[in-house]
């Protein structure tokens, strides 16, 4: 087949685009060397949207061993050991296929992992669906759940944390995102940087077929009412082959063969290969005919263009290749040398004894498109006057069966029961509480991890929406004890050729860049996802944060669960009575407007790093972060966990009572302490210029917040998790 | 004392039952599916996971492994062997145990924390447990037991029923059964009851800061009865 502009075009490259092609190879491409550009230049590879505000994060830190740029990220966790992590989209495949689409999403993020030579030690997942009524939601959600499940326990990798949420905004495109955290020792990374001449490239693992073919396309436009029809573009999982190919890389990573190493992922050969030559400035010369394939008369171009999974290219020290194969004939996965390195800097191609494909590297990395796009400046929005007689004609009692019940508040234990989140045996902080916390194997170290976003906030103001996840992830890790080190994201958004949406983007990122770097809590991996949108109508903006956090010693880790009766409950962190964009607000009053809560990030990293020196006093008996749905949201879950009950006083120089219970101020945590200590803690919290309120004192059986509002442990405990469990039968 | 797990492909909790034997004093070996030997033990286990992905069947295809031959023969000359979740099913396709392992009764994947009473106490694996009711950790997509009704009577009339879902206080009922169990069977024994076959991972309950500590009950006493 001929090319020309107009096939160009259905491969998703623009006009101009295609003309540069044409330019910079000085002759029309074949129809195999336009495919190997279409992946590479579709927004999912070559970030050509985000590319120019994703340089303004901050990326470095004494703890970074590895920023953006590799597989994954990597930090430094002291004694010689490292963790990998990464957190990766996979929306459009599972919104057409819900478990074929996230278990591959699952899949993947493990195998970005342990391509750096990392275990895999936990999972973690950020889903979103739409309104509860759509039509769709049920089947997607039990879809996906299915899927996240059945790949990472199929793995033996436990899921330790997540967040789900419903919002009409993903009616039409959900988000799936995954993110695993690996360990390794500091000097066994691998690295995907080719080296060397006429060193042999090797092909591992599952056999190549016609799946997936343009997924990274798919992924990279808009959806419309013909979705359905690509279905075939959703790449099938086989977390069986995963896990023989996870043992079998590590064990060919425990010696000493490997030059190069990157999985294939989206677009499949093409850009494994393509990146390696690239960091390694080399040229890569591959023989299609050796390819292993699955079915038969594949073409250069669906070879080339595949998405199969479970699939790894390695460039070898020369004269292993024996040792190599004997390790992966152990592992019954196929093994075949389909090629070398090369000085000619191009990607050179061939089948059944033609070249078929001769690119020059540098056309398809360095000049593919970069675009600074139009976009637009949102506004802070308007303070919102509530009126405050429907504020004061709320009864708490009433208001709090609806938050507790609601479906972004309620309990996921119907979710995180299906996944095994107690494999290996490490796991001691299970889903459900602020982060989930593993301990690094035979050491008294652990590992903190949660996923967090807050698509209401970003979509309402931006800037203030992508510090505020940041430091939500912040608090999370920081309730359980750890100190924050480093994040990952998940950057989700709308079609960046509307001004709009490229600005909620470029603000978001502008916010967590901030957020970053005032809390020394840099990126070291992430992943963009554009084009969420069907039939023109976007998501809300939704950067999902991954934070990653150190305890040092695990006997140290703090649970959010009431833990003695007596012990008095404190509020750290001033509460001002914000109720724009709050859960209260959105489904109690029904208003929408407004902005979202301040975020001071003095205040945040004052109040944590306070915090964190109490626990780290054996002063603290339980924590949890204040966040959707206000302070006694919070104190609900914390009396839910730990069975016991609370005696609420009422602050002095009250707002009002709903106002004070149902705000969303930032910066906050509920702390349990033993009243002995109480002293100490005010000592410490007011020397730090801490605020703190007075909240309550535990009990053994209710929460009693007047004469006339009492709420037994059974009551609260209904409200939280009915609604999820009805939902789903 | 001496013991072996084996490790299939797509075994998965190998690791943490090579852990727990080890930290309660089992010198341990790990074994390869493809070998054809076993080392000179007391002890075998067929450890949780997804052996060949739980393809055709769970447990079908590692039934049939090489190893396989070894570990049948040293359990019909009277040698200690359990089998834990895909451990279980491998031994039920072996028909090294009675019954069959059906998908959960809800269609779904469940890990959870469940408490099993014992019993039968007359075995080398439970004998001298102080304790009746244990709380283990379940973890499992295929864990509804099930036999035919004439099976059901010779296992109960041999006291083949090992351990069954039950709450705290040691009450079965149909309520606290995880995943549609036949009389909420949770393991059963071959008839000389030197195997065991159980859905619930002692394993992952073997240290305060994890999902319990009976596990540590039960592996402390499987040693004190094999010395």
């Amino acid at each position: 087949m001929l090319v020309n502009e107009k096939i160009a075009i259905e491969h998703g490259l623009k006009s101009d685009e295609y003309k540069n092609i044409c330019k910079l190879l000085k002759r029309t491409p074949n129809l195999t060397e336009l495919g190997i550009f279409s992946a590479m230049w579709n927004e999912h590879c070559s970030y050509k949207s985000s590319r120019i505000h994703l340089k303004k994060l901050p990326t470095k830190g004494k703890k970074v061993i590895q920023g953006p740029g590799e597989n994954a990220g990597v930090i430094d966790i002291e004694d010689g050991d490292a963790i990998v992590f990464k957190i990766e989209s996979h929306n459009h495949p599972s919104f057409i296929e819900p478990y074929q689409g996230a278990a591959t999403g699952v899949g993947g993020i493990m195998r970005d992992v342990f391509t750096m030579g990392a275990r895999p030690i936990a999972n973690l997942n950020s889903i979103h669906f739409g309104s509860t009524q759509h039509k769709k939601t049920k089947n997607l959600l039990r879809g996906v759940v299915h899927g996240i499940g059945g790949y990472g326990n199929c793995m033996g990798v436990p899921t330790i944390a997540g967040q789900t949420s419903f919002d009409r905004s993903y009616n039409g495109n959900i988000l799936v995102n995954a993110m695993t955290l690996g360990l390794v020792k500091k000097d066994k990374i691998f690295k995907s940087k080719a080296a060397g001449l006429n060193k042999p490239v090797i092909y591992v693992g599952s056999k190549t077929g016609r799946d997936g073919i343009h997924g990274a396309s798919m992924a990279s436009a808009s959806f419309d009412e013909k979705i359905e029809e690509k279905k075939p573009t959703v790449q099938v999982g086989d977390p069986f082959t995963e896990k023989l190919l996870l043992e079998a890389c590590l064990e060919l990573m425990s010696g000493d063969s490997i030059i190069a190493i990157q999985d294939m992922g989206a677009a499949g050969l093409t850009s494994s290969s393509i990146e390696m030559a690239s960091k390694g400035n080399l040229g890569i010369e591959i023989n299609l005919n050796k390819v292993p394939c699955r079915e038969s008369k594949m073409t250069p171009y669906e070879i080339m263009l595949s998405e199969s999974q479970e699939r790894m290219l390695i460039v070898l020290e020369s004269g292993k290749e024996e040792i190599a194969k004997k390790i992966f004939d152990k592992w019954n996965l196929d093994f075949a040398v389909i090629g070398k390195t090369t000085n000619t800097k191009n990607i050179e191609l061939f089948f059944d004894n033609k070249q078929v494909a001769n690119i020059p590297v540098n056309t398809l990395v360095e000049n593919s498109p970069m675009y600074d796009r139009k976009w637009k400046k949102s506004k802070l929005p308007k303070k919102n006057k509530i009126n405050k007689t429907i504020i004061k004609s709320l009864k708490i009692k009433d208001t709090l069966k609806k938050i507790l019940s609601s479906p972004n508040v309620c309990s996921k234990e119907w979710i995180w029961q299906q996944y095994d989140h107690t494999v290996m045996g490490d796991t001691i902080q299970k889903p459900g509480g602020d982060s989930g916390v593993i301990r690094v194997h035979k050491t008294d170290k652990a590992i903190a991890a949660t996923v967090d976003s807050s698509a209401t906030y970003c979509w309402a103001h931006p800037l203030t929406g992508g510090k505020q996840v940041v430091c939500e992830t912040w608090r999370n890790l920081i309730s359980v004890g750890a100190k924050p080190i480093a994040i990952t994201n998940c950057l989700n958004f709308g079609s960046p050729e509307k001004e709009e949406n490229m600005g909620e983007f470029v603000e978001c990122v502008q916010g967590i860049s901030e957020a970053c770097k005032y809390l020394d809590y840099p990126v070291v991996s992430g992943n963009v996802s554009f084009y969420n949108e069907t039939k023109d109508i976007g998501i809300k903006p939704t950067p999902t944060i991954g934070g990653v956090g150190l305890i040092k010693d695990y006997k140290k880790m703090i649970t959010m669960d009431f833990k003695e009766i007596d012990n008095i409950v404190l509020v750290i962190g001033k509460t001002e009575g914000h109720i724009d964009q709050s859960l209260l607000s959105r489904i109690i009053i029904n208003e929408n407007n407004g902005p979202p809560p301040e975020v001071n990030l003095f205040n945040e990293k004052n109040n944590g790093l306070t915090l964190l020196n109490l626990i780290e006093k054996n002063l603290i008996k339980s924590a949890h972060d204040v966040s959707l749905g206000g302070i006694i949201t919070a104190i609900s879950k914390m009396c839910i966990k730990g069975n016991k009950g609370i005696q609420i006083k009422m602050p002095k120089f009250l707002i009002n009572e709903i106002e004070y219970f149902f705000a969303e101020d930032q910066g906050r945590y509920l702390i349990e302490i033993n009243p002995k200590d109480f002293k100490e803690v005010s000592k410490i919290l007011d020397k730090n210029s801490v605020h703190y309120d007075e909240i309550g004192k535990i009990n053994d059986k209710e929460m009693i917040i007047d004469q006339k509002t009492k709420l037994t442990i059974d009551e609260l405990k209904s409200y939280n998790t009915n609604w999820l469990n009805s939902y789903m039968v | 004392m001496k013991s072996s797990v084996i490790t299939f492909p797509g075994s998965n909790c190998d690791r943490d039952m090579d852990v727990a034997l080890t930290k309660f004093g089992f010198k341990n070996k790990m074994i390869w599916h493809n070998d054809q030997e076993l080392p000179k033990s007391d002890l075998i286990v067929l450890p949780g996971g997804f052996s060949y992905g739980d393809y055709l069947r769970c447990g079908s295809m590692a039934s049939k492994s090489k190893i396989m031959h070894s570990v049948i023969n040293f359990a019909k000359s009277g040698g200690l062997v359990m089998g834990i979740c895909n451990g279980f099913q491998i031994l039920v396709e072996a028909g090294l145990v009675p019954g069959v392992l059906l998908r959960n009764k809800y269609l779904q994947f469940i890990c959870k924390n469940v408490h099993v009473k014992i019993d039968n106490k007359e075995n080398t694996f439970f004998k001298n447990l102080d304790k009746k009711v244990l709380e283990f950790h379940i973890a499992h997509n295929e864990g509804n037991y099930f036999c035919t009704n004439d099976k059901l009577k010779e296992i109960e009339d041999n006291n083949q029923v090992a351990i069954c879902y039950c709450d705290q206080n040691g009450e079965t009922n149909d309520q606290i059964n995880p995943n549609g169990s036949i009389k909420n069977i949770a393991g059963v024994f071959n008839k000389e009851k030197n195997v065991l076959g159980m859905m619930p991972h002692p394993e992952r309950m073997i240290d305060e800061s994890l999902s319990g500590e009976d596990g540590s009950i039960f592996f402390k006493n499987l040693l004190n009865n094999i010395k």
